[in-house]
């Protein structure tokens, strides 16, 4: 009777046993770094948008408060689009025959309003406020990054849960004095860390991790 | 020493082995179960009964998972129906292989070595066919890996407070170290197999699954310490596993499931189902494969005993929970076992003290303890019963919520019914699946049992 198998898958065999560990291993981690890679939350990924709009210009360089465009964010849970009307307020009078303006345009011609492909979409199952995250003093570009920078505009972070949580676990660290909440690129001066304390227990900042603060 | 022989032939027991077995016919007759070409009529029609039942599993999940758990009978209050009742007594069932194979082994039993084979793989398989019912209660059972603690995107983390998550642990750790348990006996005889089988795949097949083992000396001092190992890791999950499934509701302040007594209530049932299902699967058998030699009547009646004491611990619990709700002296648990025994539901737990207490009682004849037919309907009944005790315990306890605005009756619907009886072909495919393709019964034990029946006489 001739041998079933070559003396060779002896050392296949063993080669399996180490073999399995390991890719099972590289298999979870691959998996979960893929989970996290911008390929998959989209972060820091630029969007196409109808006009090229730069915050980094307009931000940065103009020195436009947030407000300006954001109107309803201080009292409001959605932050707000500008419409239309906010754009053609400046560009009725400069940049008049920009060709990367006629959207703009033709929006205010037509009177439909802009496509804005939205940049932070959450899912439907998450409750979010942007006024009440402004009143405890948690700036823009905690969430949103250094928008100033941004001449097109990405999704700084990975709106995951985990990153919520970073957050909302130790709130105070990231609290600043009210009148800096818009102000980009802002260092406390000092002792920040007493500063932050106080200013948890000034504005009232408690770690919210209740699942259906967020899931309603 | 002569006073003692002569005592010892005086009461000498039924063998273990019918007389007259070499190893060569021992191999000869187990193994050709498996390498026979032909295929069983009764076995073709044991399995495409079960194959169908199997059909009707898949086909009621299918319908749960477009619909959700709505198509089954849970509401509130009575929100753990027949997922938790059918989940604890199939986990119940899966006790005896353990036992059987790990315990007894540590404790010399011979008798065990023609059992311990396939009463692993019905653990193997009962653990299957209960881990179906928590995974499908969830809702959206592909899900499921979130019971795992791993870094998440959510941050999120199981609730290790909660005895659900233990629960996912000791059914895991459980199904796990069975597994190994079964394989690591399957090895020298899948190098059995794999030197008889005359056929080139079969060859490839079982040649894979021996992991080169040739039987030296070496392989067998390596194999018996790591079987020995084993059978030590395994013992304390016998009483861990049904431990932590009895915490699901010891853990609840719910009245008749707040009791220190139902951890060792709860082991003691398990090994008492177990029992009886392996009485019920070997008795046929034996029967059709002709083991008669092999699993002999006394291999039955020890089953039957560890039925009869197991039971009798069970009675004991019963007993202890009306007991135990009168000396309390709290009105809710009072009122819970006044309601369990002439309540809405009173007639299955006087069917279940039937079938659990009073059945058993009939093995001390010892008529019915030598008669196969009569062990087989014991079995039967307490099969029945044990699934009635998980129902009188999940469904009366909870049915009558600690405010009577909620109270509420409580059944199982036609998807109840198909899922569970579903779960029954899952288990009895895999068994059948299992008796063609894996010698039932362990060869090179039951070798060891000529010579050790060689020495003795």
């Amino acid at each position: 009777m001739s041998q079933i198998f070559h003396p060779s898958t002896n050392a296949f065999a063993k080669a399996t046993i180490f073999g399995g560990v390991f890719i099972l291993g590289i298999l979870v981690w691959a998996l979960l770094t893929m989970e996290r890679s911008s390929y998959f939350t989209q972060a820091k990924v630029v969007k196409d948008q109808p006009v090229p709009f730069s915050h980094k210009h307009h931000v940065a360089q103009l020195g436009l408060d947030c407000r300006y465009c954001h109107t309803s964010v201080e009292e409001s849970n959605f932050a707000g689009i500008p419409s239309t009307k906010t754009c053609m307020a400046c560009h009725s009078q400069i940049h008049t025959n920009a060709e990367i303006l006629e959207p703009v345009r033709a929006s205010w011609r037509s009177g439909e309003s802009l496509q804005w492909t939205r940049v932070h979409d959450l899912p439907d199952f998450v409750y979010f406020d942007h006024s009440i995250h402004v009143k405890k003093g948690i700036g823009c570009e905690s969430c949103h990054g250094p928008v100033g920078e941004m001449a097109l505009t990405w999704r700084e972070h990975s709106l995951n849960m985990e990153w919520c949580l970073e957050c909302h676990d130790n709130p105070e660290q990231f609290v600043r004095p009210r009148e800096f909440v818009f102000t980009m690129d802002w260092k406390p001066t000092g002792d920040s860390e007493t500063m932050r304390n106080e200013l948890a227990k000034l504005y009232e900042v408690e770690s919210l991790t209740n699942c259906s603060v967020c899931h309603r | 020493m002569a006073d003692s022989k002569s005592k010892k032939s005086k009461f000498e027991k039924a063998p273990i082995i019918e007389p007259g077995h070499t190893y060569g016919s021992i191999t000869d007759k187990i193994s050709s179960i498996v390498l026979t070409k032909k295929i069983r009529k009764s076995w073709l029609i044991g399995f495409s009964f079960s194959f169908m039942l199997l059909m009707v599993f898949l086909g009621s999940t299918g319908y749960l998972l477009m619909k959700g758990t709505g198509i089954w009978g849970l509401n509130v209050p009575v929100s753990w129906g027949f997922a938790i009742i059918n989940f604890v007594w199939w986990i119940g069932i899966g006790h005896a292989g353990t036992l059987i194979s790990a315990i007894l082994l540590l404790l010399r039993q011979d008798w065990r070595t023609s059992i311990n084979r396939f009463a692993e793989a019905m653990t193997l398989f009962a653990v299957a066919a209960a881990g179906m019912f928590p995974l499908l209660h969830m809702g959206r059972p592909w899900l499921f890996y979130w019971l795992m603690p791993y870094p998440n995107t959510m941050a999120l983390w199981p609730q290790f407070r909660s005895p659900l998550v233990w629960d996912v642990f000791a059914v895991s750790t459980y199904a796990l170290v069975s597994l190994l348990f079964w394989y690591v006996g399957l090895v020298p005889d899948f190098a059995t197999l794999r030197d008889r089988a005359k056929n080139r795949t079969a060859q490839i097949i079982y040649g894979t699954l021996a992991m080169g083992w040739r039987g030296s000396a070496v392989h067998w001092h390596r194999y018996e310490t790591a079987y020995l190992l084993l059978a030590g890791l395994a013992t304390p999950l016998v009483i861990s596993v049904h431990t932590v499934v009895s915490f699901d509701f010891a853990m609840g302040i719910t009245p008749g499931w707040h009791a220190t007594i139902f951890p060792p209530y709860f082991v003691a049932g398990a090994v008492y189902a177990g029992f009886a299902m392996v009485l019920t699967l070997s008795i046929p058998l034996r029967k059709v494969y002709g083991l008669e030699d092999f699993i002999t009547m006394r291999h039955l009646k020890n089953m039957a005993k560890v039925m009869l004491a197991t039971g009798l611990i069970v009675a004991y619990g019963y007993m202890i929970e009306a007991f135990t709700a009168w000396y309390s002296g709290a009105e809710y648990e009072e009122y819970m076992i006044l309601n369990r025994m002439t309540g809405p539901y009173k007639h299955l737990y006087w069917a279940l003290i039937l079938c659990n207490v009073i059945a058993p009682q009939f093995i001390w004849i010892s008529k019915v303890q030598n008669s196969v037919i009569g062990l087989f309907i014991v079995a039967m009944f307490v099969n029945v019963g044990m699934w009635l005790e998980r129902f009188v315990i999940v469904v009366t306890s909870l049915h009558r919520d600690f405010l009577p605005s909620s109270w509420d009756m409580y059944s199982g619907t036609i998807w109840d019914w198909a899922t569970y009886i579903g779960t029954m072909g899952l288990f009895l495919t895999l068994l059948f699946v299992f008796i063609r393709l894996v010698p039932a019964i362990s060869i090179f034990e039951m070798r060891t049992l000529v010579t050790d029946s060689e020495k003795e006489s």
